[in-house]
């Protein structure tokens, strides 16, 4: 392999989805030019990389282009082979991705609407519906450090990205409380953690910052 | 190699694509498994046990050991059961191409065509060209990523052919119950192609749902989605 690498990042400095794949890249060490892209007016090479969804993130490597934030965490996982994101059982992997979608599926959906209602009673009702699914993640961590056990793994980015530094922003912002640490013991530890790692800490979005744009965002969709 | 053996139940709906899509999977892999057909109004409790947290099918069980979601079962199923014609490329970026095309299926296709079956008039004219949209982009994206696509054998069978023939088998049977064609020779050429070849294989015709069965419960489902919704 004689080339230099080229990777390159378009991403969303709010977006879950593009700050996951940041932590993948430190973790692995692997070096990239980070394109940053603005909702509102997308790029030409936005638009010309991903002309079917439009959407951040999108990776490309060495002229390729890999759509899509789980897949590509794998792409990453099985390209670079130094520390390894996702576990080596077939069984493990299999929990790792089922909880991995649950988190972009179920709880982003759960969490999101909980903020886009402007009735009290409704945003409780889904807050309700959101702690019963992270409930899932919760029991996951029983007796470890992350999800991936003693290092940071697939599930910890996409959970992590997803939950801690980015919908808990949101609720925090509308004062909604949704996870305390005495029913989400394990959660609460765990997030302690992520924040340790630096990977981790160094890709997380700015927190007044987040917490206004979430606000801004919410804003939007409860008067739409 | 001689294989530790292994239990596999398959909890599935003989007329859900995503249960077939595993049969497929396991036919393929040539690994013999226990079939317990789901009442999707009374299911079993040992379905609601081992799936507890989506109560949904298809559900694998290996060993005792539930794994639940379609494609989280059959990367499980090719991850396990290595000997046997692997479901995706060794590649990783050819790898991403077979993912991206999954996901684009099962969100943008399948959501759409859900809308086509459950509504009328003009609410499912303007689906059935959104539909019609999706379809063009997936065929663009299959002729252009997979060009000469040619199905001799079993081991040319993947992923993506997997999610095909389960998901567009049957596009016969869905455009007798609602009416209208979208999968054509016409309009969809390279995919209707495809689809022709996979039908050849005898492991495709094993899993083969009997034609009227299926348009009577698809005209069935629709029927009481639109009563449903005009009662409501």
């Amino acid at each position: 392999m004689a080339e230099k690498e080229e990777v390159k990042l378009l991403g969303i400095w709010a977006s879950p989805f593009s700050r996951r794949i940041e932590m993948a890249l430190k973790l692995k060490g692997i070096p990239y030019d980070y394109v940053e892209e603005i909702l509102e007016h997308k790029s030409p090479l936005l638009l010309a990389l991903n002309p079917i969804h439009k959407k951040v993130p999108v990776l490309v490597h060495n002229g390729k282009t890999i759509l899509e934030s789980q897949v590509i965490l794998e792409y990453i996982d099985e390209t670079w082979k130094q520390s390894p994101i996702l576990p080596q059982d077939p069984y493990e992997r299999s929990k790792a991705r089922f909880l991995a979608k649950l988190v972009d599926e179920q709880i982003i959906t759960a969490g999101f609407v909980s903020m886009a209602r402007a009735d009290e009673k409704g945003r409780e009702a889904l807050a309700e519906q959101t702690r019963e699914l992270i409930m899932n993640l919760e029991k996951e961590l029983v007796g470890k450090d992350f999800f991936g056990g003693k290092s940071v793994g697939f599930l910890d980015l996409v959970a992590g990205s997803m939950i801690p530094f980015c919908l808990e922003r949101g609720w925090e912002g509308i004062g909604l409380k949704v996870i305390t640490e005495e029913k989400f013991p394990e959660y609460s530890r765990w997030v302690k953690n992520l924040e340790k790692v630096e990977a981790v800490k160094d890709c997380i979005p700015p927190r007044e910052k987040h917490v206004e744009h979430m606000n801004y965002m919410g804003e939007r969709i409860r008067s739409a | 190699m001689e294989e530790k053996k292994s239990k596999v139940i398959l909890h599935g709906m003989w007329a859900s694509t995503y249960s077939k899509r595993v049969e497929i999977a396991l036919k393929l892999k040539g690994i013999s498994y226990e079939y317990v057909e789901e009442d999707l109004q009374n299911k079993t409790e040992s379905l609601i046990q081992l799936n507890p947290v989506l109560k949904k099918i298809p559900l694998l069980v290996h060993d005792g050991k539930p794994v639940a979601d379609t494609q989280v079962i059959l990367d499980y199923i090719d991850e396990t059961w290595k000997n046997s014609s692997r479901f995706y490329p060794e590649d990783p970026y050819e790898r991403a191409q077979v993912r991206f095309w999954v996901i684009y299926i099962n969100q943008q296709v399948f959501e759409v065509m859900g809308r086509v079956m459950l509504q009328e008039g003009e609410a499912q004219a303007n689906s059935v060209e959104e539909a019609r949209e999706r379809f063009k982009v997936l065929e663009e994206g299959l002729k252009k990523q997979f060009p000469n696509k040619t199905i001799r054998g079993n081991d040319d069978v993947g992923l993506l052919d997997i999610i095909i023939i389960a998901s567009f088998g049957v596009h016969k049977a869905l455009h007798e119950a609602i009416g209208v064609e979208i999968i054509d020779p016409v309009n969809t050429p390279t995919l209707y192609n495809w689809i022709e070849q996979l039908q050849e294989l005898t492991v495709i015709k094993e899993v083969e749902v009997p034609h009227d069965r299926l348009v009577t419960f698809l005209q069935k489902c629709r029927q009481e989605h639109l009563q449903h919704t005009a009662n409501a």
